[in-house]
C-alpha cells in the first residue's frame, strides 16, 4: 500500500494531497500524524494527480508531513447478528468494553437503491400503543415517519415509548413469541451525552437493549462522523431485515446535527451553497437515508424508520424538516403548545400526516371504522381549533350551542385522546373507544365522515339526546 | 444504434477526475450529449461540456470506487429511447432500463450498477399486420402496418421521420420480432417495429393546433372549475403533504386520454410500489381494461442517481410524442419537476457554474419552457392529429409559491392547480385551492361543454364560482363577529357554499364511486345545489327562518350524490331535488 506525504493544503475538515497512481472515488484513507495518531478520512474527489479528503475525526494535528495512505476499498460496515446487543462509537467501533465484532460480512455503507419493482407496499399495521399515533397517524412496517420536534421538546421521551411498545398484532397463529417484536437500530448523531444517558438507561431498564443495536456519535464528537454514522446504522438495519428477517425500527437522532455536518463540509469544499447555505444536493443526500425504509417483495423483514430532528426555532419552512417532509410518508409533530399544557405526548395532529396509514387500518388490519373515526375527529378538532381563534375576540356566550360543542370537543380531545403519559400502552381497540366517546358529544347528524352502521354500532346516544332538533 | 447519428471518428478517453456524478475524461472523442460508457463496470453517462481536452460527463449511476485512469468509451450517439411495441405496461429507470428486467439480471431487490438492458424486449414477437402493400408509396412518418401490443391500445408500426419514404417493395404480415425487417423500401430503407430516438430532440410535427376538447379527469374540481384541454399543460404546485401525488395518480387512473406516461421524478419509492400494485387492479374508465394497458411508468426514486432523475423527463416525454405520432392522445405526468430542476441545480454546481436565483442554473427557466412546449395538439408528419398533456407537480420549498421553479412554470402552463396545505389539514381534498387555481383553456373549452355535456354549463359554473367568491369575503367578518351576527341571506350563502364545498367540490380518492366522477355527474350535483339555493332564498323571501331551511331532512342527501353509482345518480338527483323543493315549499 502507497504511502503518499505529500498534502498541499489542509482546510477545515479537508486535506488535500498530491498522487501520483489513481484513486478511487469514495475511498477510504488513513492519515497518520507525526505523533503516530491515525486518523480516517474518505476521498471526496479524485483527480488524476491530487485528491481531495475529508477527514471524520477533525483535521487539529495533521501537518504537511504526515503520511496518508489509501486503502483502496469504500468505507464498509462489518454486520453480523451478533450486533444486537452491542454499543458502537459513531464510526461503528464497540464502545462497551464487549468482545471484538466478528463480522459476518463486510458491506458497502453507501448501500444501493431497492429497485421499485421488488418492493413490496408496506400495509402492515404497527400498534405504537400510542392513541395519537395508532388513531390519527398509523405507522405501517417499513414507513419512514419522522418525528418534528423543537429544543426543549420531549421527542426523546415519544421516540423511547415507540421503542418499547412497537408490536404488529400478529394474528392468532402460535409461532414464537418475539415475531411480532422488532429489533431497534439507534443512530445518535450529536446529542448531548446527558440525552444518550437517558436513553441508554431507558435500553438498560426495559431490556430492551439485547434487540438494539446503538450508534452514539455525541455533540462532542467529530461532526463530520455524523455523515457516516446513519450509513452506518441503516447498513445493519438492512443487514438483519434483509438477511437474517428482523422487523427493525431505525431510530435517527437529531437530522439536525447531521445536516449541520453536510452543510459544514460543503462550505469548506467552497460549494455554491443552497438555502440557508445548506448545499444543493441535501435532498438527495437525505434521500438516499431515508429511502433505505422499506419492505421487499419475497423477504421476510422490514426496515421502518423514525428520524428525529428539530425544527430551528419551530420553523416547518426550514429547509431540514422541508425537505424531509417531501421524502418521508408523513410526519409526527411536537407541539409547545400542547407541551406547555402538560399534554404527554404533546403531539398535534393537525399537521402531522401519515402517508401510509390508509392502506394500513380498516376491517381485518385494525378496525372496519378506524378510517372514518380518525377523519371524523380530525375535522371535528380542526373545527373546535378554528373557533378557539374566534372565542378569544367575541367570547364563549357569543357561539351557538353547536360551536360550543366542538369547543368542549376540542378541549376533551386533548385531554382524553391525546393525553396518555409515557407510560400508557392503548391498544387499538381502546383507542377507538376513547375516540367513540368524544365523537358521541357531538350531534348525531354531524356525523358525516362515518358510516352509518359504525354509528349505529358505536355512537353512544345519552348525551346527543338533548339538542336533537 | 439508429442510424443518422453514429459518428465517424471516435475515440476512447480516460478519466482525469471523479466528483460524485461528475467525471471528466482526457482525450475523448465524444460530442456534445454523446453517451458513453465509463470506467470498468461500464457506467452510463452523458457528455455535458467539452473543454479543449476535457470532456466532462455526467454519469448516471453511483461512482463510488471509480478511480482516474480507467478508461471512458463513448457510444457515439446521443441518449436515446428504443419506441417499439412493448413500452405500454413496462416500469423503466429514468434512462428507460426495464426495472423488471434489472431485477432478474441483478438477481437482487437492490440496483447494482453497470447493468444495461434494452428499453424494449427483442426477443419476443408480435403480430405485425400490414397497411400498405407493395408499390404503395410511403413517406417518413406514415403508418404501415398494426400491432395489437396490448388489450386497449393498437401500435401502429410507422416509418421514423428520418427516413426518406419510396417506394414499397416487399411487405411481410405475420409474427416478428422488433428487429426484423417488415416493410422494404425501393431505396433500401428497411422497416422495423422499433426506432431510436434522441431523448433531448422533439419528434417532428407538422403543426400545433389551439387545443378544444378537454382532458376530462373525473375529477370534480377540474372537470368543472379548472378544466386542461387535451394538449394542454398544468402545473400543480404544493408543500409536501398537501396531496400532490394522490391528485397525480388520481389523474393518472382515471383522465381520458389513450396512454398515459407517469414519470416519478426523485419521488418516493413506496409511492411507485403503490402504482405498480394498484394500476393492474383497476379498471381504465373508458375501456374497462386493465389500466397498466395504457401506462407506461418511469420510476427513477429519490435515491437512484440524479443524473439520471435528470433525463427521466425526457424519456418520458419521447415516449409520450411517439404515441402521439400513431394519433393517440397522450396524457403525462410528471411527479415532481422540482426534483428534476434541483437534478439540474446539483450537476451545474458540480461543474461549477455561475448560479442563477437560489443556485438553480441560469437556464432552469429555458429547459423547463423547452419541455412543455413539448406539449401541444398537432397534427403529426402522418396526417393524423394527437395531443401530449403536461401535467407537472411542482414542489416549492417550505410551500412558498416565489421560488424559482414554481414561477417560472407557471410563466409557461395555462392551467394552475394550486393545493393548500389548509385545505389538507382540515382534510378537504383534493386540497386544491378554488381562490387561486386558474384555467385559461376555460372559454376554448366551454363549446365542447356545452355541446357535450348540458347548455347551460358555463351559467352554473359562474354561479359557483360567484358563490365560493362571497363565501370567501363573508368568512373574513364571520372570523371577527361569529356567523350570527350575520344577515339571514348572507347566512344561507354561507350554507349553500358549505354544501358547494363538500358535496362538490371535496371528493374522495378512496373511495369506490366516488374517485371518478363523470362531468355529467359533476354538473348534476352542482344542479343539485343550485336547486336548493334557488328555493332556499324563495323560502327566505317568504320569511322562513334560515335554522328552518337548513334543517329539511332531505338536505343531508346532498353530501350523498358523490358515492352514488353513476348509472343511478340521475334518479337519485332528480327525486332529492323534488324532495328538497317540497319541503321548503312546505315551510310557507
Amino acid at each position: 500500500m502507497k504511502e503518499y506525504q505529500t498534502i498541499t493544503e489542509i482546510s477545515g475538515p479537508l486535506v488535500f494531497v498530491e498522487t501520483d497512481e489513481p484513486v478511487g472515488y469514495d475511498e477510504i484513507v488513513e492519515i497518520e500524524t507525526t505523533d503516530g495518531e491515525i486518523r480516517r478520512g474518505q476521498v471526496l474527489d479524485s483527480a488524476s494527480d491530487h485528491v481531495a479528503i475529508q477527514t471524520f475525526e477533525g483535521t487539529g494535528g495533521i501537518d504537511r508531513d504526515s503520511s496518508v495512505r489509501f486503502l483502496g476499498e469504500t468505507m464498509k460496515m462489518p454486520v453480523t447478528e451478533d450486533l444486537l446487543g452491542r454499543v458502537l462509537d459513531g464510526s461503528g467501533n464497540p464502545i462497551d468494553g464487549g468482545p471484538d465484532i466478528v463480522p459476518d460480512e463486510r458491506r458497502d455503507i453507501v448501500g444501493e437503491a431497492i429497485n421499485p419493482y421488488s418492493r413490496e407496499y408496506p400495509e402492515e399495521f404497527i400498534q405504537t400503543g400510542v392513541s395519537a399515533i395508532d388513531g390519527m397517524n398509523t405507522l405501517v412496517r417499513g414507513q419512514k415517519l419522522p418525528i418534528f420536534s423543537g429544543s426543549g421538546l420531549p421527542h426523546n421521551d415519544l421516540a423511547l415509548q415507540i421503542a418499547r411498545q412497537a408490536t404488529v398484532p400478529e394474528e392468532e397463529d402460535g409461532g414464537d413469541d418475539d415475531g411480532s417484536e422488532f429489533a431497534v437500530i439507534f443512530g445518535a448523531m450529536g446529542i448531548t451525552a446527558e440525552e444518550a444517558n437517558e436513553f441508554m438507561d431507558d435500553f438498560e431498564r426495559t431490556g430492551a437493549l439485547e434487540r438494539s443495536v446503538v450508534f452514539m456519535n455525541l455533540a462532542d464528537d467529530p461532526a463530520v462522523e455524523r455523515t457516516v454514522t446513519p450509513r452506518l446504522a441503516l447498513t445493519t438495519a438492512e443487514y438483519l431485515a434483509f438477511d437474517k428477517g428482523y422487523h427493525v425500527l431505525v431510530i435517527l437522532t437529531d437530522m439536525t446535527n447531521y445536516c449541520e455536518a453536510l452543510r459544514e463540509i460543503g462550505a469548506a469544499r467552497e460549494e455554491v451553497p443552497g438555502r440557508r447555505g445548506y448545499p444543493g444536493y441535501m435532498y438527495t443526500d437525505l434521500a438516499q437515508l431515508y429511502e433505505r425504509a422499506g419492505r421487499i417483495k419475497g423477504e421476510e423483514g422490514s426496515v421502518t424508520q423514525i428520524p428525529i430532528l428539530t425544527m430551528p426555532s419551530d420553523d416547518i419552512t426550514h429547509p431540514i424538516p422541508d425537505l424531509t417532509g417531501y421524502i418521508t410518508e408523513g410526519q409526527i409533530l411536537i407541539d409547545r403548545d400542547l407541551n406547555s399544557q402538560g399534554v404527554e405526548p404533546p403531539v398535534n395532529v393537525l399537521p402531522s400526516l401519515s402517508r401510509l396509514m390508509d392502506d394500513g387500518i380498516g376491517e381485518g388490519l385494525t378496525r372496519g371504522d378506524h378510517g372514518g373515526v380518525s377523519d371524523q375527529i380530525y375535522a371535528a378538532y380542526a373545527e373546535g381549533e378554528d373557533l378557539r381563534d374566534l372565542v378569544n375576540i367575541v367570547g364563549r356566550e357569543a357561539l351557538s350551542e353547536r360551536d360550543n360543542k366542538y369547543l368542549d370537543f376540542a378541549d376533551r380531545f386533548e385531554e382524553e385522546f391525546v393525553q396518555q403519559g409515557y407510560d400508557t400502552n392503548r391498544d387499538i381497540e381502546e383507542t377507538l373507544s376513547i375516540g367513540w366517546d368524544l365523537l358521541s358529544m357531538l350531534p348525531r347528524e354531524e356525523l358525516n365522515r362515518v358510516d352509518e352502521e359504525n354509528i349505529e354500532e358505536y355512537y353512544t346516544d345519552d348525551e346527543a339526546e338533548t339538542v336533537e332538533a | 444504434m439508429s442510424q443518422a447519428t453514429e459518428s465517424d471518428v471516435r475515440e476512447d478517453g480516460v478519466i482525469e477526475s471523479v466528483s460524485g456524478p461528475v467525471v471528466t475524461a482526457k482525450d475523448l472523442g465524444a460530442r456534445m450529449n454523446d453517451v458513453v460508457y465509463v470506467g470498468h463496470e461500464g457506467l452510463m453517462g452523458e457528455v455535458i461540456e467539452i473543454e479543449g481536452n476535457l470532456t466532462t460527463i455526467q454519469v448516471y449511476e453511483e461512482t463510488s470506487g471509480v478511480s482516474p485512469g480507467e478508461p471512458v468509451e463513448s457510444t457515439g450517439a446521443p441518449l436515446s429511447v428504443d419506441l417499439g411495441p412493448g413500452m405500454l405496461d413496462s416500469i423503466y429507470d429514468g434512462v428507460q432500463r426495464p426495472l423488471d428486467v434489472l431485477e432478474e439480471k441483478m438477481g437482487s431487490a437492490f440496483l447494482d450498477r453497470g447493468v444495461d438492458s434494452p428499453g424494449i424486449d427483442l426477443e419476443k414477437t408480435w403480430e405485425f399486420e400490414p397497411e400498405v402493400s407493395e408499390g404503395d408509396e410511403v413517406e417518413s412518418g406514415d403508418i404501415v402496418g398494426i400491432v395489437p401490443e396490448t388489450a386497449s391500445i393498437d401500435h401502429k408500426v410507422m416509418v421514423p421521420p428520418d427516413y426518406e419514404g419510396g417506394e414499397v417493395v416487399s411487405v411481410e404480415s405475420g409474427n416478428f420480432t422488433v428487429e426484423e425487417t417488415v416493410v422494404e423500401l425501393d431505396n433500401g430503407e428497411e422497416i422495423q417495429m422499433r426506432q431510436e430516438w434522441p431523448v433531448r430532440e422533439a419528434r417532428p410535427t407538422v403543426d400545433k393546433q389551439t387545443p378544444t376538447e378537454p382532458l376530462t379527469s373525473g375529477q370534480r374540481i377540474l372537470d368543472g372549475l379548472f378544466p386542461l384541454a387535451k394538449g394542454g399543460t398544468a402545473a400543480i404546485p404544493g408543500p409536501f403533504g398537501s396531496g400532490k401525488t394522490v391528485a397525480q395518480q388520481s389523474l393518472a387512473k382515471f383522465a381520458d386520454a389513450d396512454i398515459v406516461v407517469y414519470i416519478g421524478c426523485g419521488e418516493r419509492g413506496n409511492e411507485m410500489t403503490e402504482v405498480i400494485d394498484d394500476f393492474p387492479e383497476l379498471p381504465d374508465p373508458q375501456t374497462g381494461n386493465d389500466l397498466m394497458a395504457r401506462t407506461c411508468l418511469i420510476a427513477n426514486t429519490s435515491n437512484m442517481p440524479v443524473a439520471a432523475r435528470e433525463s427521466c423527463v425526457y424519456t418520458g416525454i419521447t415516449i409520450a410524442e411517439f404515441y402521439r405520432d400513431m394519433g393517440y392522445d397522450v396524457a403525462l405526468m410528471a411527479d415532481s419537476t422540482s426534483r428534476w430542476a434541483e437534478a439540474m441545480r446539483e450537476i451545474s454546481s458540480r461543474l461549477e457554474e455561475m448560479p442563477g436565483e437560489e443556485g438553480y442554473p441560469a437556464y432552469l427557466a429555458a429547459r423547463l419552457s423547452e419541455f412543455y412546449e413539448r406539449a401541444g395538439y398537432f397534427e403529426n408528419i402522418n396526417g393524423t392529429e394527437g395531443s401530449v398533456s403536461v401535467i407537472g407537480a411542482v414542489s416549492p420549498p417550505g410551500g412558498d409559491f416565489s421560488e424559482p421553479v414554481t414561477q417560472n412554470t407557471l410563466r409557461i402552463v395555462k392551467t394552475f392547480w394550486a393545493l393548500d396545505a389548509d385545505l389538507a389539514e382540515r382534510r378537504h381534498f383534493p386540497a386544491i385551492n378554488w381562490d387561486e387555481s386558474y384555467s385559461l383553456y376555460r372559454d376554448q373549452l366551454d363549446p365542447w361543454f356545452t355541446d357535450n355535456v348540458a347548455d347551460d354549463w358555463p351559467e352554473q359554473r359562474q354561479w359557483a364560482i360567484d358563490v365560493l367568491d362571497e363565501e370567501g369575503e363573508l368568512q373574513e367578518i364571520v372570523q371577527l363577529v361569529g356567523k350570527d351576527a350575520l344577515p339571514e341571506d348572507q347566512q344561507l350563502t354561507l350554507e349553500v357554499a358549505r354544501f358547494l364545498k363538500e358535496a362538490w367540490l371535496q371528493q374522495n380518492a378512496l373511495h369506490d364511486v366516488d374517485r371518478y366522477c363523470p362531468p355529467e355527474k359533476t354538473y348534476e350535483i352542482l344542479g343539485a345545489i343550485k336547486t336548493f339555493n334557488d328555493e332556499a332564498f324563495d323560502a327566505l323571501d317568504a320569511g322562513v327562518p334560515v335554522d328552518e331551511i337548513t334543517d329539511i331532512d332531505s338536505l343531508p342527501r346532498l353530501n350523498r350524490i358523490g358515492t352514488t353509482p353513476d348509472d343511478e345518480a340521475e334518479e337519485f338527483v332528480a327525486e332529492l331535488e323534488d324532495d328538497i323543493t317540497e319541503e321548503l315549499r312546505s315551510l310557507y
